[in-house]
């Protein structure tokens, strides 16, 4: 029997990063308030008492440095784990993720590597005030040379942050915000799978409906409403926004003809918008009717009371679904 | 522990026990404070009072629900109200987002900042007519946009001129925590460079949530511009007076053209971050018992008192006090949430197509519950 313990996605990251810390004395943790604190949602909390403060410190509020430095500790063979508070406050960090983190491999061919690890909590649904419900993960999957990952279960995000800790590539680990709280059981002695492996959670026939991160949830209500109505729809977590595991989306769409894709963030050049543009271009006499994309407005992340409106629930869900089915 | 604000070298004319006393050194700034009648000693005070109530009052309501957060300035009120009002009637003010105190002095309707913090809306008063312009979350970035508006007051030669209707000088405020960021550093540039009308007034209330303003400097902050330019000074930010008399002479330095400047103001984050935040997690109460004994707000009262103003006064301030927490209830407890079609409005200022599709959409599949949703 496996060893299984019940953790919400919040401890399950701890458990994982405590993992990582003990398996190679090379990994390093910081960001803003990720110490003594224990970071703002408590992920890093106790890392401090058990590994001391050279292997997890309080940064200066600096993004741009946070990265910048994290790139130079990987140079000298450290392995970082920088915090992002919130993802509206990655911009500041733009430049150095996407010009310098992401190419250096490929500048150096091949001599340096770039094994960071930058944790993003991301995401709305927390009635929090502008900046602290962002989905920025398109800017980053829309860079060569960056990993984008997304868990949305406890278990997956035990073993996920291990494996991006473990990737030479720079990794975007992107942890659904409003699910932290949401527990599951992690079995500890074996991972799910590879981190860019796509997951079917729920099979079905008539539709395929991709999600992933903290879409999850609203997704598999929606499959649950719809099973209710006769609707066999089969639920996929991509778990990887890049690269995306294609294979399992083809495969299931091949069997079920139909398409729908969710996430929070806004659909304009959009995972969503990758994943229907491929399905299309590989299992196009498949389809029996068009790919549809839900997600959130192309609109500036709205204030709280708007939020709900925003982003996409289990009915506007069903309402793709009714209208892929109805073509 | 921190240490006693009174041994740090810093501009203050209050003592703790409220008397005045103009050191020879800050004759200079001392001379400010002569501009002030009774009339103004009554307002800081009624003002300080005033935005602590409301402090108060929106820290009950978000308790409550009906605030989604609140960002406390509690202790502040010394650097906030005094710095407020040292800004003359054309400078333009950029905030961070706990500048409640200063937006009292300028006018800003307190309903609009818990209207944001509800999440009714994102900020939305008119930063030309108030000339105190929108709260900035993204720690930093306003001190730019200052720097940039100060640029424009320059190249519109409404610097130096000499005529008191023109001129026109910029204050930007930030915390310490802020000033690690690239973005203020950039910004002292830009303003040296440009011999900009600008005023750094930071706020060193010792705290960026849960690290100590030690953790972003090695350097005391008032020594933070030099290096690009940007002389700065250290007021006692829980003296109102010191706070009023230094924002005052600087910005009429700017005004009249004599470049940036950096005030760092001292002061004390009583409360929390924000109601998010548990700051017995990483701080000590007997620091926070420190303070609380050097509060703006005592230390003006005696001052006052001293100076022979009366109980009366202070009981109509109280009373005051009162009729505005019922009066903010009562506003809260009225606010309507915005009807959808904000969310797609002032997007673009021209017409957009994705706009107007995604709005019709919307507006026809929540009509399709009947209203039932709404
Ligand atoms: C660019 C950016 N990074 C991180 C944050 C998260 N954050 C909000 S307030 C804060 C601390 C700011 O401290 P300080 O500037 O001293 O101001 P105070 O809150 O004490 O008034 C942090 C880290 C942010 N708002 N913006």
């Amino acid at each position: 029997m496996s060893n299984m313990v019940e953790l919400p996605i919040a401890k399950a990251i701890t458990a994982g990063l405590r993992e990582a810390m003990r398996k190679d004395d090379k990994v390093l943790m910081f960001g803003e308030d990720v110490a003594q604190l224990g970071g703002v949602f408590r992920v890093t909390e106790g890392l401090l008492d058990e590994f001391g403060k050279n292997r997890i410190f309080d940064s200066p509020i600096a993004e741009s440095g946070i990265i910048g430095t994290a790139i130079g500790l990987a140079m000298r063979g450290y392995r970082p784990v920088a915090e992002i508070q919130f993802d509206g406050f990655i911009f500041p960090a733009f430049d150095q993720i996407t010009s310098q983190l992401a190419r250096l491999q490929n500048r150096s061919e091949g001599f340096t590597k770039m094994p960071v690890v930058i944790r993003v909590p991301y995401g709305g649904g927390i009635g929090a005030v502008e900046h602290h419900s962002e989905s920025p993960e398109a800017y980053f999957a829309h860079t060569p040379g960056l990993r984008v990952i997304s868990p949305s279960t406890p278990n997956d995000a035990y073993w996920m942050i291990q494996q991006a800790i473990e990737s030479t590539d720079p990794v975007l680990f992107f942890e659904p915000k409003r699910r932290y709280w949401q527990k599951g059981m992690v079995n500890l002695d074996e991972a799910p799978g590879g981190m860019h492996q796509a997951r079917v959670v729920v099979p079905g026939n008539d539709v395929t409906l991709v999600a992933y991160g903290p879409m999850m949830n609203v997704a598999l209500e929606a499959a649950a409403l719809g099973a209710e109505e006769g609707k066999s729809i089969e639920v996929i977590d991509i778990r990887s926004m890049s690269p995306i595991d294609f294979a399992t989306i083809v495969d299931s769409v091949k069997k079920t003809g139909r398409l729908v894709v969710a996430h929070e963030a806004s659909t304009f050049v959009s995972i969503s918008s990758e994943i229907a543009a491929r399905v299309a271009e590989l299992a196009f006499y498949h389809l029996e009717a068009p790919p549809i994309r839900v997600g959130g407005f192309d609109v500036p992340y709205p204030a709280a009371k708007l939020e709900e409106k925003f982003l996409p629930d289990a009915d506007r869900i069903l309402d793709a679904i009714d209208r892929v089915l109805a073509f | 522990m921190s240490q006693d604000p009174t041994d740090l070298p810093m501009v203050q004319f209050l003592s703790m026990e409220g008397e005045v006393r103009v050191p020879a050194q800050w004759a200079e700034y001392g001379e400010y404070l002569k501009n002030l009648t009774e009339a103004d000693y009554l307002k800081f005070y009624r003002d300080m009072a005033r935005i602590r109530r409301f402090d108060n009052e929106a820290t009950a309501l978000q308790r409550q629900g009906q605030l989604g957060l609140w960002v406390p300035a509690i202790g502040q009120e010394g650097a906030q109200i005094g710095s407020g009002y040292g800004v003359g009637p054309n400078d333009h003010i950029f905030p961070s987002y706990r500048e409640h105190g200063v937006a009292l002095t300028h006018g800003i309707d307190l309903m609009s900042i818990l209207k944001m913090l509800r999440g009714v809306n994102h900020g939305g008063w008119n930063p030309d007519e108030t000339r105190f312009h929108l709260y900035a979350i993204v720690l930093g970035t306003q001190v730019l946009h200052a720097t940039g508006y100060a640029m424009g007051v320059k190249f519109d030669g409404k610097v130096g001129t000499g005529n008191k209707d023109e001129d026109l000088a910029v204050i930007s405020y930030m915390g310490d925590g802020a000033t690690a960021e690239g973005d203020v550093s950039e910004a002292f540039l830009f303003a040296a460079v440009n011999e900009s009308p600008i005023v750094f007034f930071v706020q060193n209330n010792q705290w960026a949530i849960s690290s100590r303003s030690s953790a972003q400097t090695k350097v005391p902050l008032y020594q933070r511009g030099d290096g690009f330019g940007v002389p700065g000074v250290r007021i006692d930010g829980n003296d109102v007076l010191a706070s009023y008399a230094v924002t005052a002479k600087h910005m009429d330095d700017a005004r009249a053209g004599k470049g940036p400047s950096l005030i760092e103001a001292l002061t004390y984050r009583i409360g929390a971050h924000t109601t998010s935040d548990d700051p017995t997690r990483y701080r000590e109460d007997e620091e926070v018992e420190y303070w609380k004994a050097r509060d703006p707000i005592t230390r003006f009262e005696k001052f006052l008192r001293r100076n022979g103003v009366a109980q009366d006064f202070f009981d109509e301030v109280e009373h005051a006090g009162e009729l505005l927490s019922a009066e903010i209830r009562e506003a809260t407890f009225a606010l309507k949430n915005p009807p959808i079609e904000n969310m797609f409005k002032h997007v673009y200022s021209e017409q957009h197509p994705v706009i107007d599709e995604q709005l019709a959409w919307l507006e026809g599949y929540e009509a399709s519950f009947g209203g039932e949703q709404q």
